[in-house]
């Protein structure tokens, strides 16, 4: 708390006034700085509605330096006339003085002094009057006596102009009484201690408001990523759904499990460089179920299980380049074709990982980004079974609208029938991409911003639980 | 998937009526389209150059439509109309017939053995009596070019030439020849040149010069003459000029060279049925024999399919239909794919959701499930997660880390188009120090984590820990994993300055 003196004469002083208190009013009959009380009043308003202090600026006059010193030892010209004796002063002498010249020359335009040219050993000055009135130092004074109403504006300037006056704007307060006007005043406690809880002071205690402008500390904790809170939450849906999780553990695949075992035909756009990451080391996978990639090359080339084929010349030498992975459909793949050497039992399948494209990156796109993938495989399931799971994943989800944003659809029967999986068994599948969904809920426009080392730190320590059913 | 631009009123003009964009984009909805995007040729120069460049350009409005892969059929503003009208049963489904010429032999195009060293395959048909407009003619031209582009893999598996019938006069022959004894005149040329000097020109055509490789290398090069030994093209560069198309073409030659005959075949009906229209009679494939699916009955069933153009009828036969499928669908391969057109004219939302019946449980992924569990004690822990790229620079796995490359085990891929996409990594660490020096102005301590795959051909050994100031962790006696403060190499490389520790762990060994 400031000057506590100086606060209690301040609000003593509130309660005699009237209406309130001019702070430089107050500051003059305390006989303290005029920052003093400004301090007072800054730690009365801390404390509450004690106080009420509006703010005024006024225009004031003030001495310069310059003009102080003429108000005490008087104006150059009047200076001048005084050191002036009867028979004369020479010019030269009196330029010599510190008032001299400027002295002089007011001096003779005010007609208090003449200069004798004619005389021997140089110009010589002589009063011209008797007597003078050293009107600049009394209007300095007046001002000084705080009376600079007394004084014409044009007064004003020219002193103005001489440097001798200067005008200010001061700042200054108008107090009033507060809604908790009190003249006691009792200290704010910023906390609750343990010895006012045991002692029992809290009681007799006031406390300081909360600044709820102000931020609060930031807690020292752990954060997880967005993206894999969405994940967290899509693997719980398929868990909850039935679903059993993939080995998607491996990102480099081979070209036939990624491509030709989903009937997909070599010379395709999406098998191009430009779309697929090919690898120069390991370049090739060599070792793959004979007899299954001799009904694939069949299927592809001549056709059979019902199929005309694509009549094109299969190359294996195609099939055996690796890539990174374009699509986990890759694994479901092999799931498929494990699931067929053994005795066919219905499943349900998901995965949620990595996939690769080398195409043209942009704010919504990357090399890198996560699929979701559920595929069902039963006996005769219809296409109303299809969308009767999809529908019933994205209610979960809370997503109704987001069927639209996923792949779905059947699996061939080129695609099935050489793996061996019993002709009335239909597969069901359907996908989307992890990005989008987690982009939407968590209002990012950027993807690099979610993805990657260039990632917002900031955004992954604020980010909020994932709800995806609201 | 390939996108279709055509002219809206034109468009709507073929197809009797207008419609609001809603409307058609929910037409385009239920027949399997996507109406992408309403602009105009303006508004595409716009956006793709500037303002001032559009400024002639045309205001007319284009309807830019996203067709499937496989429908060679809907990639023209004729075969887009056909479909539709069809399936609003405005339009019996065309039944395409081959005819005979009013008056003398068929034309015939031989294929000599020279061909077998270049480009094997050829396929040709006549479009008789074709009237054509300059709108007819854009779309012909148009057409070709998309199949080019698609099927065709750039002119390098199939390429198209036409030619005006009625300037030239066959039998005709298709041949290859060693290159400097080829000499004719090209499209838009004045004189005649040898193919040499044709390689030589088109080097710096922006057009043509993408196709030179083809056929470059080879000794032969493949070329059609008429029974005057006039040039009608040398495919897949360009054809002559002596046989062009004009808006007065009556009588149009087709011919499709390939190194896949049935791709070839494919064009050639394509462009055959898709303009037989203008012609005064149109052309018919083979037919396909499939059962009733169970929920409709055989005569809904028929029905739905006539409207997707594929004519079909009850044999009498059970609940048997017989179909006709048009030589503009050779994306029909299997019954699969009828049943899939009787579906989209069924009306997916028409049909009833049902559940699958079997009960199945689930299992988690073992080191999924691990995972999962460590991430949560991880933060718990006060680290921070993050997910980093699984590519990254050679540098970013080797040198930076103090390893040569050759020694880390890497994969590599073969076709980076950046720097940044050389490698898959081997260690989390790079991601993890990278991601530290994008964030410089995030306050202290970062604390940072990541449980992910990283892609080994082998383990290596490392020099990335400060010397005294690291452990190797064993579990049962095997090595796991290592832990330490970094070495200031490390960090420096990374272009930070502060002092890192790590650990980097397989949870493997854990399941």
């Amino acid at each position: 708390m400031a000057d506590t003196g100086v606060v209690e004469a301040l609000l003593l002083g509130l309660e005699k006034a009237e209406d309130g208190v001019d702070s430089l009013e107050l500051s003059s009959s305390l006989g303290v700085e005029h920052q003093v009380v400004v301090g007072a009043v800054k730690s009365l308003q801390s404390v509450g509605e004690v106080i009420s202090a509006e703010q005024r600026s006024s225009k004031h006059w003030q001495l310069t330096e310059e003009g102080v010193e003429i108000s005490e030892l008087g104006s150059h010209e009047a200076r001048v006339f005084e050191c002036i004796p009867v028979e004369g002063l020479l010019q030269s002498e009196l330029m010599k003085l510190p008032f001299g010249k400027i002295g002089f020359t007011k001096a003779m335009s005010n007609k208090w002094i003449r200069v004798d040219k004619t005389s021997e050993g140089g110009p010589l000055i002589f009063r011209s009057v008797q007597t003078i009135v050293d009107q600049v130092r009394e209007k300095l004074l007046n001002v000084l006596n705080g009376k600079d109403a007394e004084l014409e504006e044009k007064e004003k300037s020219e002193l103005k102009k001489r440097r001798l006056l200067s005008e200010v704007t001061v700042k200054s307060y108008w107090i009033t009484k507060g809604s908790s006007f009190s003249t006691t005043i009792t200290k704010q406690e910023t906390e609750l201690t343990p010895e006012m809880i045991v002692s029992g002071n809290w009681k007799d205690n006031k406390f300081k408001p909360y600044n709820f402008e102000a931020m609060g500390v930031p807690l020292d904790c752990g954060h997880l990523h967005p993206l894999m809170k969405v994940r967290t939450q899509f693997r719980q849906i398929f868990l909850e759904m039935g679903f059993t999780e993939m080995p998607t553990n491996n990102f480099i695949e081979s070209s036939f499990w990624n491509f030709d075992s989903l009937f997909q035909p070599q010379q395709h756009p999406a098998r191009d460089q430009h779309d697929t990451f090919f690898l120069s080391d390991p370049a090739l996978t060599l070792d793959f179920p004979q007899d299954y990639l001799q009904r694939v090359k069949k299927v592809h080339t001549e056709g059979g299980f019902g199929s005309q084929g694509y009549k094109y010349e299969w190359k294996v030498e195609e099939a055996q380049k690796n890539i990174l992975r374009t699509h986990t459909t890759a694994v479901s793949a092999r799931m498929l074709y494990k699931l067929a050497q053994q005795k066919f039992t219905p499943v349900k399948y998901f995965s949620i990982d990595r996939v690769f494209r080398n195409e043209t990156l942009d704010a919504t796109h990357l090399a890198e980004f996560h699929q979701i993938e559920g595929v069902v495989a039963d006996y005769d399931l219809t296409l109303g079974d299809l969308m009767g799971v999809l529908h019933q994943f994205f209610t979960k989800l809370g997503l109704e609208k987001w069927v639209e944003v996923g792949n779905s659809g059947v699996f061939r029967p080129e695609m099935l029938l050489p793996m061996g999986l019993p002709e009335d068994v239909s597969v069901i599948a359907w996908g989307l991409s992890l990005e989008r969904p987690t982009m939407i809920k968590y209002g990012i426009n950027n993807i690099r911003e979610l993805v990657g080392h260039k990632v917002n730190l900031q955004m992954v320590y604020d980010g909020p639980i994932c709800r995806l059913d609201t | 998937m390939p996108t279709v631009g055509v002219k809206r009123d034109l468009l709507f003009k073929a197809l009797g009526r207008s419609y609001t964009d809603e409307e058609f984009d929910e037409l385009c909805f239920q027949f399997g389209l996507e109406l992408d995007e309403i602009t105009s040729e303006k508004e595409l120069i716009s956006k793709e150059q500037n303002d001032s460049k559009a400024a002639g350009a045309s205001d007319v409005i284009l309807y830019k439509i996203d067709v499937p892969a496989n429908r060679y059929d809907l990639l023209c503003l004729e075969g887009l109309v056909r479909g539709l009208q069809v399936f609003k049963n405005k339009l019996e489904a065309p039944r395409y017939v081959r005819v005979s010429p009013v008056s003398g032999q068929p034309q015939k195009l031989i294929i000599t053995k020279e061909t077998a060293a270049v480009r094997p395959y050829a396929v040709a048909a006549v479009l008789r009596d074709i009237t054509f407009t300059q709108e007819r003619y854009d779309s012909f031209i148009e057409l070709q070019e998309k199949l080019h582009q698609n099927i065709c893999r750039k002119r390098s598996i199939v390429a198209i030439g036409t030619h005006d019938l009625d300037t030239t006069s066959g039998p005709f022959t298709y041949t290859a020849k060693p290159p400097s004894e080829i000499c004719f005149q090209p499209l838009n040329q004045t004189k005649e040149f040898t193919a040499t000097e044709l390689m030589s020109l088109y080097r710096t055509d922006s057009h043509l010069k993408h196709y030179l490789h083809i056929i470059e290398d080879k000794p032969v090069y493949p070329v059609i003459y008429d029974s005057n030994g006039i040039v009608l093209s040398m495919p897949p560069i360009i054809n002559g000029d002596h046989t062009k198309i004009s808006l007065k073409t009556k009588n149009v030659f087709i011919e499709c060279t390939a190194t896949d005959l049935t791709k070839a075949k494919v064009v050639l009906d394509t462009l055959v049925t898709m303009f037989s229209q203008y012609s005064s009679q149109p052309n018919l494939k083979h037919v396909f024999i499939s059962s009733s699916p169970h929920s409709e009955s055989t005569e809904t069933v028929a029905q739905l399919l006539t409207r997707m153009c594929l004519l079909s009828k009850l044999t009498g036969v059970g609940d048997q239909i017989e179909v006709e499928i048009p030589p503009t669908r050779s994306d029909i391969i299997h019954a699969c794919d009828i049943v899939e057109d009787a579906a989209i004219a069924y009306g997916f939302n028409n049909i009833t959701r049902t559940t699958p019946r079997s009960y199945t449980v689930a299992t988690q992924f073992p080191l999924n499930k691990l995972t999962e569990l460590l991430r949560q004690d991880v933060a718990a822990a006060g680290f921070t997660e993050v997910l980093t790229f699984a590519l990254c620079s050679k540098e970013d796995v080797g040198d930076k880390l103090g390893k040569k490359i050759s020694e880390t085990g890497a994969a590599h891929i073969s076709n980076p188009k950046t720097a940044e996409f050389q490698v898959a990594r081997t260690t989390l660490l790079p991601g993890l120090l990278k991601t530290i020096a994008a964030n410089k102005k995030m306050p202290l301590p970062l604390k940072l984590f990541e449980i992910s795959d990283v892609v080994l051909k082998d383990k290596s050994k490392d020099s990335i820990f400060f010397p005294g100031r690291c452990a190797e962790i064993f579990v049962d006696g095997k090595s796991v994993g290592r832990l330490g403060v970094l070495h200031p190499n490390v960090v420096t490389r990374f272009e930070l300055t502060m002092p890192c520790s790590a650990l980097e762990m397989d949870i493997e060994p854990f399941l």
